[in-house]
């Protein structure tokens, strides 16, 4: 059921291509005009600036893309998904999905921003895994977000208001992350950051699930 | 609520007041004579944490059986949370002013307390933006519950990781087992409990409150009809 639901989410994406087309070019815009604003030339940017920079163009980019994975979808079809599925299975399947999305997000953006601005990151493999684990957890508890603001009205403003203390957790074990990678340390000394973001992780997509069903009840 | 709960939180606060101010205190580093702000910051926070976890009880209570009284009392104690949430600002900022020459230092643990205060005020507005009561209630349930816990991170642990200048964390004298001498827990303790009894109080009265106003609109309708 989950994975039927997952390749439905993929099939959906890639038959809408402006939607898909939309977030890259909202992504590269984005990092375009941080390019711009600080009209930079190579290599003169300091690296908390480059760990700030991305992950403010991250979590935007990432934000505004998960936000219709509840909002944009149109009334009917809830109805539809509610009569065949569990809400267990759907909130499952969109966490999964959107945790490829975010995870594409991100690459791309450390792409843009490597050819744009530079790329001071040392150890890439760290780096990437840190990327994998934020993905997640922005997809985990992004879902859930978006289910609650879907049934609200001014969802958009809401999404991000509703969103950005939870992620602030997250954002921050992130960075420390980051600047561990930027500072070029060896793996051991951003151990405990990663396992702390590994159970941010658990706790979110855990209540995620256990939640979701009160909402999709209505 | 009990009618002599409130005469103990009145008269523990009277105690705490004269107490903290007049009782001697232990001289510490830095700390000196600011210590006294222990009686009158750190029961704010106690007090928030204790609020926000009774408010995530009864909006699992709200899931578990959609009750509106069990919503009014979420939203109250959430309510009443927050006001302490600022109050702990405010004194910690007064505090801070003196001790590190400015109110806002950027000090994790000031951060932290800052995003907890942001994560109610966005749930304030989610109750806001959502019409129907019954679903308002639900959403609103779930997102409390699901805030907290993020937020658990982010003032219980994220704090303890990074060094603070906050005393008490990083060998900064202050609230911790071996220099809360025993004459300040005389104070701190009943100030803590008297504190968190009035905010208690002032949950029960705010939720009367609310009832009472829904009768009154219940009473107003059927004359309508």
């Amino acid at each position: 059921m989950i994975l039927a639901l997952i390749r439905k989410e993929f099939t959906l994406e890639l038959r809408r291509k402006s939607v898909i087309s939309g977030i890259g070019l909202y992504l590269f815009s984005l990092i375009f005009i941080c390019y711009l604003t600080f009209s930079l030339r190579q290599n003169s940017i300091s690296e908390a600036t480059w760990s700030a920079l991305y992950w403010l163009a991250i979590l935007f980019s990432v934000v505004n893309s998960v936000a219709k994975s509840f909002i944009g979808e149109k009334k009917g079809s809830f109805i539809y998904y509610y009569s065949i599925a569990s809400p267990q299975a759907i909130i499952l399947s969109k966490i999964l999905y959107n945790a490829v999305l975010c995870l594409v997000l991100s690459l791309l953006g450390y792409l843009l921003f490597s050819v744009f601005i530079s790329n001071p990151v040392k150890d890439a493999g760290l780096f990437v895994l840190t990327l994998v684990l934020t993905s997640f957890g922005f997809s985990a508890s992004l879902s859930l977000i978006s289910g609650i603001a879907s049934k609200a009205n001014n969802s958009s403003i809401l999404m991000a208001v509703l969103s950005f203390p939870v992620l602030i957790a997250l954002l921050l074990m992130a960075v420390r992350i980051t600047k561990n990678v930027l500072d070029g340390l060896e793996r051991a000394a951003s151990q405990d950051e990663l396992l702390n973001l590994f159970a941010i992780n658990c706790i979110l997509t855990a209540l995620a699930y256990m939640l979701f069903p009160y909402i999709w009840r209505s | 609520m009990k009618n002599w709960l409130k005469i103990v939180a009145v008269v523990l606060l009277f105690y705490v007041h004269i107490g903290g101010m007049l009782v001697d205190v232990p001289r510490l580093n830095i700390l000196n004579e600011t210590i006294r702000a222990l009686y009158f910051h750190v029961p704010m926070w106690f007090g928030m944490v204790l609020l926000f976890l009774l408010s995530v009880y009864y909006s699992i209570r709200y899931l578990r059986n959609p009750l509106q009284r069990f919503d009014h009392l979420a939203v109250e104690y959430a309510n009443a949370g927050l006001v302490f949430g600022i109050l702990g600002m405010l004194t910690g900022m007064l505090w801070a002013n003196y001790a590190w020459g400015s109110p806002w230092h950027g000090d994790p643990k000031q951060n932290g307390a800052a995003i907890a205060l942001l994560v109610y005020l966005a749930y304030f507005v989610l109750r806001g933006s959502v019409e129907n009561e019954e679903q308002r209630g639900r959403l609103s349930a779930v997102y409390n519950i699901f805030a907290f816990a993020a937020m658990v991170p982010l003032i219980f642990i994220i704090p303890r990781l990074t060094s603070s200048m906050h005393p008490g964390s990083g060998g900064n004298p202050g609230f911790n087992m071996y220099d809360l001498d025993s004459r300040m827990r005389l104070i701190f303790y009943p100030a803590v409990v008297g504190w968190f009894l009035i905010g208690v109080w002032i949950v029960s009265m705010r939720v009367r409150v609310r009832e009472l106003e829904e009768k009154i609109i219940d009473i107003e309708n059927e004359k309508v009809y």
